[in-house]
């Protein structure tokens, strides 16, 4: 948000002056993220997460780009161009290494974005646009990830392909042609291969122009903070560069660390070893699992064991977990509580640790094999998920007492502020 | 800024300070963009030959089954070459041109090698835009020179695989070889 | 409004998992699962210490040409390398005859780029090991990948090579069905217990090696599964040292922003 104390873009040089009047390129990146933006000053580390999102999808796509020099998107070569990546193509290991885990890497940093959303209410009013245009965000990452882990055509790509397609086949009526058109055929092949490979290629760059959306909505009402009180005056905030520039620029460093460490030192460690061996549709794997980032999900699908009412458990499976996710657009109008921060919000947040750990719990159950005591361990996990968002963040938002809010986050900041005193005197 | 945080800053005593924390900040700002440079060098680098091409850069070709006048094509770096066994009337004809009056003047001996004056290898790609010439087998058209003829724009080459007409600027290109024995020849 | 809608459609997915939270634990105490053969008489690989192994790990090249030698005759009878190419042996350090050498011991069916007919050459350099064609029941699996393809990597091959052995006469008592089926053999590091080949290395001195070390079954299993580590990633190395220069610039990247960091934000009181 352009507060009226920001610093304005006045180029001294004079062919900066000149592009200033032709495109006026530098104008923006200095009022989006240069000392033209003004920015709460209160941000913790959680708000970095942001920024590290923006680096994954660029690590993807150049990667990505680079990849796709090599690889060849039909079933006969496939899995071979693969590994001729990993061992003839001059640096194809990192690329190849660098971007399976860069999936991993954006995820783990995606998660992170949206729970730092969840706990500091950065969903509400105003900002329900940058929310909904997140979730979008979100759904389009899942789609990239699936289409890009079947590329390789390893036995997980095959039959993560196969069982993913397959649920579009629940739904009652199209189902089965859906799923037929989807894979342009009755099984996957080579059709789908290809328009995979398309797509996966294709959908980061929507990716790319939504995230530009989603900050262009960000920057229209600013920054949420950790107090989730809203900027009132100048000592509120701080320019985005020099301060978040820098604090972002140390923040790439780490992240850059502990991701380089995964794909130099244990670039296996977050894939299944299923996946190095071609695909045979003739014989399934021992135990089916996606990427670690839809264990969440997929223990979600596989809660639902049972038919329910005119519901057969395949359809709650899919409707579930297909809920689990669109729940999140509405969470805006869900949480009606008029305190952001779960800082100042003692019940929320404590359902909200509730939550982190639910979701832990389920990662867990769905990377292992559907036995019990994992089944009957997911169902009461996903039962909370539900239960959460479908009913507690309602309920509690309506009957909870929030925690006295400080003036302005410079109080939060100092212990003190020149103007809540003149406040309490008028 | 500083007053918005309500501290005053006494500018003398700071200076050497301040000094070094710019110091500090280029630093941080210089080494990331080494780092940024680094990571060029991979993506640049993906796209030379990689090492299943680069096998292929050395080829071994036997040549004891070419009888003299005879032409076999091989392949070498994905690309034909010709191998060519000249009769001693060949050589002779060859030697017989004025290389002053060639539009690339080369000797016959200077496109052979000492002791292995009959084979006459070449690139079989077109000095002018790359087609392959005709001329090795029997029965190809081998111009008007007796040599090879390019069909795309209509270039002769003679025996010693020479420009002589047409658009062509340059003779038929020798590559690297050496002969590893009597019949086998290593090109590249 | 839509908080009423949200706790009806909220209330309509609990209710289908409290059913099958409560049909789970029902079948759970009528008909409690029963301990299969597997999960009982199924071991872990045991370790295998190899010099590839760790950050600072380097492949130990007598052992991958001693590994190398055990494939090429033992394993090579049915499983294929398919991705690895002769070329690649000069790592283990093989010279450039001694690879010209190897390849040319192989028949390779290839294509002739000007004929266009398939036809058996001996190998060259640039080749990759040919396929091998196997002649009994099933598909023995390529090798190439073999350690990054199974769980535990090289100690699940070591082991997998060592653990050959009659059925356990406890097992055959709790288990009387869990028979080893005619054609299959008994392996407990193997996940089904079963498998179809039998066990390759069966004797000290099976292969002869050339640099004197005493050729016995644990010494034979554990080269070839080096070698195999090596199959499966020839770049390891180069990964790990270019890692390891990577980490080191990083860090001292990261240490310079985070003090630049504390610098810029030095001004600003509560940071």
């Amino acid at each position: 948000m352009s507060f009226p104390w920001a610093n304005e873009y006045k180029p001294s040089h004079p062919l900066m002056q000149w592009m200033d009047e032709k495109l006026p390129l530098p104008r923006l990146v200095y009022n989006a993220v240069g000392s033209g933006y003004e920015v709460p000053r209160n941000l913790n580390y959680m708000y970095n997460f942001g920024i590290l999102a923006g680096l994954c999808l660029m690590i993807q796509i150049i990667s990505g780009v680079v990849l796709a020099m090599h690889y060849a998107p039909n079933t006969l070569v496939a899995f071979d161009s693969t590994e001729h990546i990993m061992r003839d193509v001059n640096w194809g290991w990192m690329l190849r290494y660098g971007h399976a885990n860069g999936a991993s890497a954006f995820f783990i940093v995606i998660y992170a974005h949206i729970f730092r959303g969840f706990y500091y209410g950065s969903y509400k009013a105003p900002r329900e646009m940058v929310w909904l245009l997140g979730v979008v965000i979100f759904l389009l990452m899942m789609a990239t990830a699936f289409l890009g882990y079947v590329l390789p055509w390893g036995q997980m790509s095959f039959w993560g392909a196969q069982v993913i397609t397959g649920l579009f086949s629940a739904i009652p009526l199209v189902g089965d042609p859906l799923r037929e058109w989807l894979l342009g055929g009755f099984a996957p092949d080579n059709a789908a291969l290809n328009r995979f490979f398309s797509l996966h290629f294709l959908l980061p760059f929507v990716i790319l122009g939504v995230v530009i959306l989603h900050i262009w909505a960000l920057h229209i009402n600013g920054s949420t903070n950790p107090t989730g009180v809203e900027v009132k005056t100048k000592s509120d905030t701080v320019s985005f560069h020099p301060y978040y520039t820098a604090k972002d620029g140390w923040t790439v460093g780490l992240f850059m660390l502990i991701y380089s460490a995964f794909v130099f030192f244990m670039p296996n460690a977050l894939g299944h070893p299923d996946n190095y061996i071609p695909a045979n549709p003739m014989q399934t794997p021992a135990h089916i699992v996606p990427e670690w980032y839809f264990w969440p999900f997929y223990a979600i699908l596989r809660a639902f064991t049972v038919d329910f009412l005119i519901v057969p458990a395949k359809l709650m499976g899919v409707l579930a977990m297909f809920s689990a996710i669109l729940v999140w657009f509405f969470l805006p109008w869900l949480d009606k509580s008029p305190v952001r921060s779960a800082k100042f919000r003692p019940l929320y947040r404590k359902f909200f640790w509730v939550l982190v750990l639910d979701v832990a719990v389920l990662a867990y159950c769905g990377g292992a094999p559907a036995e019990e005591p994992f089944v009957m361990i997911s169902q009461i996990a996903s039962l909370y998920y539900f239960l959460h968002f479908f009913v507690i963040v309602p309920i509690v938002s309506s009957i909870e007492r929030p925690d006295p809010l400080p003036f302005s986050i410079t109080e939060s900041v100092l212990g003190h502020d020149g103007q809540s005193a003149l406040g309490a005197k008028a | 800024m500083a007053e918005d945080a309500g501290i005053d800053t006494p500018t003398l005593a700071v200076e050497a300070g301040v000094r070094r924390r710019d110091f500090i900040n280029i630093a941080a700002v210089s080494a990331a963009g080494v780092g940024g440079l680094a990571t060029l060098y991979p993506l640049i680098s993906q796209m030379s030959a990689s090492k299943d091409v680069l096998a292929l850069s050395s080829t071994e070709v036997d040549i004891s089954a070419i009888e003299p006048g005879q032409a076999i094509k091989s392949i070498f770096r994905k690309q034909p070459v010709f191998i060519r066994n000249l009769t001693p009337a060949e050589i002779a004809e060859a030697d017989k041109v004025d290389v002053a009056s060639l539009r690339d003047p080369q000797t016959l001996a200077e496109r052979t090698q000492e002791g292995h004056e009959n084979w006459l290898i070449t690139m079989g790609v077109c000095t002018h835009l790359g087609c392959v010439p005709s001329g090795v087998a029997d029965g190809e058209v081998k111009g008007e020179y007796g040599g090879y003829f390019c069909p795309c724009h209509g270039s002769h080459y003679d025996v010693a695989a020479r420009i002589r007409k047409g658009p062509a600027p340059l003779n038929l290109q020798v590559p690297e070889y050496t002969f590893l024995s009597d019949t086998v020849v290593k090109i590249g | 409004m839509i908080r009423i809608f949200s706790i009806l459609v909220g209330a309509f997915f609990s209710l289908a998992l409290l059913l099958a939270v409560l049909t789970g634990a029902y079948s759970y105490v009528t008909e409690p699962p029963a301990k299969t053969v597997e999960a009982t008489f199924y071991e872990h690989p045991e370790k295998l210490a190899l010099a590839s192994d760790g950050v600072f790990g380097k492949f130990d090249r007598q052992q991958l040409q001693r590994g190398f030698q055990v494939y090429k005759e033992v394993c090579a009878a049915c499983h294929s390398l398919k991705h690895v190419a002769f070329r690649d042996l000069s790592a283990l350090g093989y010279n450039e005859a001694e690879v010209k050498a190897i390849a040319a011991s192989y028949t390779v069916n290839a294509q002739d780029p000007l004929t266009g007919e398939f036809k058996d050459r001996p190998g060259m350099a640039a080749d990759k090991f040919p396929p091998v064609v196997y002649a009994g029941k099933g598909v023995p699996p390529d090798l190439s990948l073999i350690t990054k393809s199974r769980h535990g990597g090289a100690a699940y091959i070591h082991s997998l090579l060592i653990g050959y052995s009659e059925q356990p006469a406890e097992l055959i008592k709790a288990f009387p069905d869990a028979k080893t089926p005619d054609g299959l053999y008994y392996n407990r590091y193997f996940p089904t217990l079963n498998l179809s080949m039998p066990a390759p290395i069966t004797s000290e001195g099976q292969v002869t090696y050339g640099d004197g070390t005493k050729a016995t079954v644990d010494q034979m299993s554990a080269d070839v599964s080096a070698f195999l580590v090596w199959t499966a990633e020839p770049e390891l190395e180069k990964r790990r040292q270019t890692g390891l220069w990577w980490m080191g610039f990083l860090l001292f990247t990261t240490v310079l922003a985070y003090m630049a960091y504390r610098n810029i934000w030095a001004e600003k009181k509560g940071h």
